[in-house]
C-alpha cells in the first residue's frame, strides 16, 4: 500500500535525457513551466504537448509510470475541470439545464486548465524520473550558489534535501514493518471512530520517531567519522560540467519558449 | 491427530501486475503438528519471512489455503483476527516495535487487543514476564531504558502474553551476544513446556537448530526444498551447502572424519558426537 508512493522515484537509464547536466534539466523545467503559463491557444498547447512527448520518448521512461504517478492527482484534475466548466460564463451557451450552464468558453477553459496541470505534472515527473536525487541536489546547490553572498546556507540546505530524499523509502519500509508487527499483536487500524483510529496510530508513530532519531544519530556519527564539517573546503568527486548536449537542450527549450511567446502576442 | 496448521499449495506474489512483480513463494505445502518445534532454514530472500507472515494472516496468499485447526483462516473476517492471536508472530528485531511508557503496558498491548479483562491481563503479563526473566521492578520502567537484549525479551513477552498456540519467531537471536542468545532460546523452550505450544523458529544458526528442533523446513528460491528431521536434513549436507546454507560444526567435523576413514555415522549435536566417539573408544578398547 505504502509502496505505491512514487515521490522522488528515479528510473535508472542511459538516455540523453538521463545524461544531461542536472542544472540544465532544472533550468529547462523552469523555462517549460513559464512557457506553459504563457500558452493561450490550441496551437501553443499542441506545441507544448509535442515537446513533452518527444522528451518522454527520448528518455525511454515507460508511459505507464506517468499514468501511475498521476493516479493520486486524479481528484484535483477532475475538480479543476468541473469548476472551470461550470463557472465560466463567456462564449456561446452549449447546455442550459436546471442550474447547470455550459458555455463554449467554459469548455475550452476546462480543457486548457486540465491540460496545463497534466503537462506541468508530467514535466516535473520527468525530472525526478531521469535524475537521481543526488545529482538533483548537486544541481540545486550549484544553481543556488550565488545566494551564498547573502548568507544563505546553500550547502547545508542541499545536504538536508539529499538526506531527506534518501530516507523516504527507508522510512516507508520501516512504517510497513512496524505496522505488521503491531497487527501481529492484534492492533486494528481500520475499524472504530475517528478518535479510535487516531489513537491506533500511537503504536506506529512512537517506534517510527524513535527509529528516525536513532538513524539520524547514527548517520551524524558516520558523517563525522568521515570528517564531514559542512560545505567549507569540501570538494566534489563528480564535477558538474555542461556538454554539447546541454547546449542543444537549452536551444530547443529556448525555441519552444520563443514560439509560445510569438503565438501569445501575435495570436497566430 | 489433526495438524494444527496446514499449508496447501501456497503461492505469494509481491506487487502483482507491476514491473516490480516478484514471486516470493511457489507451491509450498506442509503440515504442522501440535507440540512440534520446527526450524525454518533458507538463505536471505528465500521467502522465509514472507511464509511466516502468511501463517498468522498478515499477508493474504495469492493462491492456496492456510488451515488453522482445519478452518481456512481467510474464509471469515473473525477467523483471520483469531489467527493473529492463536498464531503469535515475533518479527526480526522486535525491540523496534516497543512504544509504551512502561514495560508492563507494552506487554499488555496484545492481551488488551484480545479484549480480555483487567485481571486476566495482569495474570498474563506477569506470567509472560516471568517466562522471559523480567523482574517485578523492570515491569515499571520505560522499555527504552533497558539494554538491547532486555528490550528483545520485552518484545517477545508481548507476544507470549497472548498465549498463542503456535509461536513463530523470525531470527529471535540475531545480533545478540552468546549469553543473550542462550537466554532467549531458553525462554522459548520454557514457554513451549509451560503451554505445550508449537514453535516455529527461523534461524541461521545450524547449531541452535540442530540442538532444539525436531523437524526442519528448508526453503530455497521460494520453494520448499526439504522437510524432515534434523538427521535427515543434515545427512544431505552437500545440497545444503549448494543452497548457500551451513551445516552444524560437529557434522562438518564428523564428515571430515568419515573421509579420513574413521567408521562413524554423521551426527549433528554435541551430545551425539560425544556418544559416538565414546562408543568408538569403547569398541577400540575391546579388541
Amino acid at each position: 500500500m505504502l509502496k505505491d508512493i512514487t515521490l522522488g522515484q528515479y528510473f535508472p537509464g542511459n538516455s540523453v535525457i538521463h545524461r544531461l547536466d542536472p542544472r540544465t534539466k532544472l533550468i529547462i523545467l523552469v523555462v517549460y513551466i513559464v512557457a506553459l503559463f504563457l500558452a493561450v491557444n490550441w496551437v501553443s498547447y499542441a506545441l507544448m504537448a509535442a515537446f513533452l512527448l518527444t522528451v518522454i520518448r527520448i528518455s525511454t521512461i515507460p508511459a505507464k509510470s506517468f499514468l501511475r504517478g498521476m493516479k493520486p492527482l486524479l481528484l484535483i484534475l477532475i475538480f479543476t475541470g468541473v469548476l472551470n466548466l461550470f463557472f465560466t460564463t463567456d462564449g456561446e451557451v452549449l447546455v442550459d439545464f436546471w442550474i447547470i450552464t455550459i458555455t463554449t468558453g467554459g469548455l475550452q477553459r476546462a480543457i486548457f486548465m486540465v491540460l496545463r496541470i497534466l503537462l506541468l505534472i508530467c514535466g516535473t515527473f520527468l525530472l525526478t524520473y531521469t535524475t537521481s536525487p543526488i545529482s538533483l541536489t548537486d544541481g540545486l546547490e550549484s544553481l543556488m550558489n550565488p545566494l551564498k553572498v547573502i548568507k544563505v546556507p546553500v550547502h547545508e540546505l542541499s545536504m538536508m534535501m539529499c538526506i531527506a530524499l534518501r530516507f523516504i523509502p527507508t522510512l516507508i519500509e520501516e512504517t510497513d514493518k512496524i505496522m505488521s508487527a503491531q497487527k501481529a499483536r492484534g492492533a486494528d487500524f481500520e475499524s472504530g471512530s475517528l478518535m479510535d483510529k487516531a489513537r491506533a496510530l500511537i503504536p506506529i508513530l512512537v517506534p517510527l520517531f524513535i527509529s528516525a532519531f536513532r538513524r539520524a544519530d547514527e548517520l551524524a556519527t558516520a558523517m563525522e567519522c568521515r570528517c564531514y564539517q559542512g560545505g567549507t573546503g569540501r570538494t566534489k568527486m563528480k564535477l558538474l560540467r555542461y556538454t554539447l548536449w546541454d547546449f542543444y537542450a537549452f536551444m530547443t527549450a529556448g525555441a519552444v519558449l520563443a514560439a509560445v511567446c510569438v503565438l501569445r502576442y501575435f495570436g497566430l | 491427530m489433526e495438524p494444527i496448521l496446514q499449508v496447501q499449495n501456497l503461492n505469494y506474489i509481491y506487487s502483482a501486475g507491476t514491473p516490480f512483480q516478484h514471486q516470493a513463494l511457489e507451491d509450498v505445502s506442509f503440515c504442522v503438528h501440535r507440540g512440534e518445534f520446527i526450524g525454518v532454514l533458507g538463505h536471505t530472500g528465500s521467502g522465509k519471512s514472507t511464509l511466516m507472515q502468511q501463517l498468522n494472516g498478515l499477508l493474504k496468499p495469492t493462491s492456496g489455503t492456510i488451515l488453522l485447526d482445519g478452518q481456512d483462516i481467510w474464509s471469515d473476517k473473525n477467523l483471520t483476527r483469531q489467527a493473529r492471536f492463536r498464531v503469535g508472530l515475533v518479527f526480526q528485531y522486535p525491540e523496534y516495535q516497543l512504544f509504551e511508557e512502561t514495560v508492563y503496558k507494552d506487554i499488555a498491548f496484545g492481551p488488551k487487543n484480545m479484549g480480555l479483562k483487567e485481571d486476566d491481563i495482569d495474570i498474563r503479563v506477569r506470567e509472560a514476564a516471568a517466562i522471559v526473566g523480567l523482574t517485578e521492578q523492570q515491569l515499571q520502567v520505560s522499555p527504552f531504558d533497558l539494554s538491547g537484549g532486555q528490550k528483545r525479551r520485552v518484545a517477545i513477552a508481548g507476544v507470549i502474553a497472548m498465549q498463542p498456540e503456535v509461536l513463530i519467531l523470525d531470527e529471535p537471536t540475531a545480533g545478540l551476544d552468546p549469553a543473550g542468545r542462550a537466554g532467549i532460546l531458553k525462554n522459548i523452550e520454557d514457554y513451549r513446556r509451560a503451554h505445550n505450544a508449537t514453535i516455529m523458529m527461523v534461524s541461521h544458526s545450524m547449531d541452535d537448530v540442530a540442538r532444539l528442533t525436531d523437524r526442519l523446513l528448508v526453503l530455497n528460491g521460494s520453494h520448499l526444498a526439504m522437510d524432515g528431521t534434523p538427521a535427515q536434513i543434515f545427512a544431505r549436507a552437500e545440497e545444503l551447502v549448494q543452497m548457500g546454507l551451513n551445516i552444524p560444526q560437529v557434522t562438518r567435523v564428523f564428515l571430515e572424519l568419515q573421509k579420513l576413514g574413521l567408521d562413524v555415522e554423521p551426527v549433528y549435536t554435541l551430545q551425539q558426537a560425544v556418544d559416538a566417539l565414546s562408543a568408538l573408544k569403547g569398541g577400540a578398547a575391546s579388541c
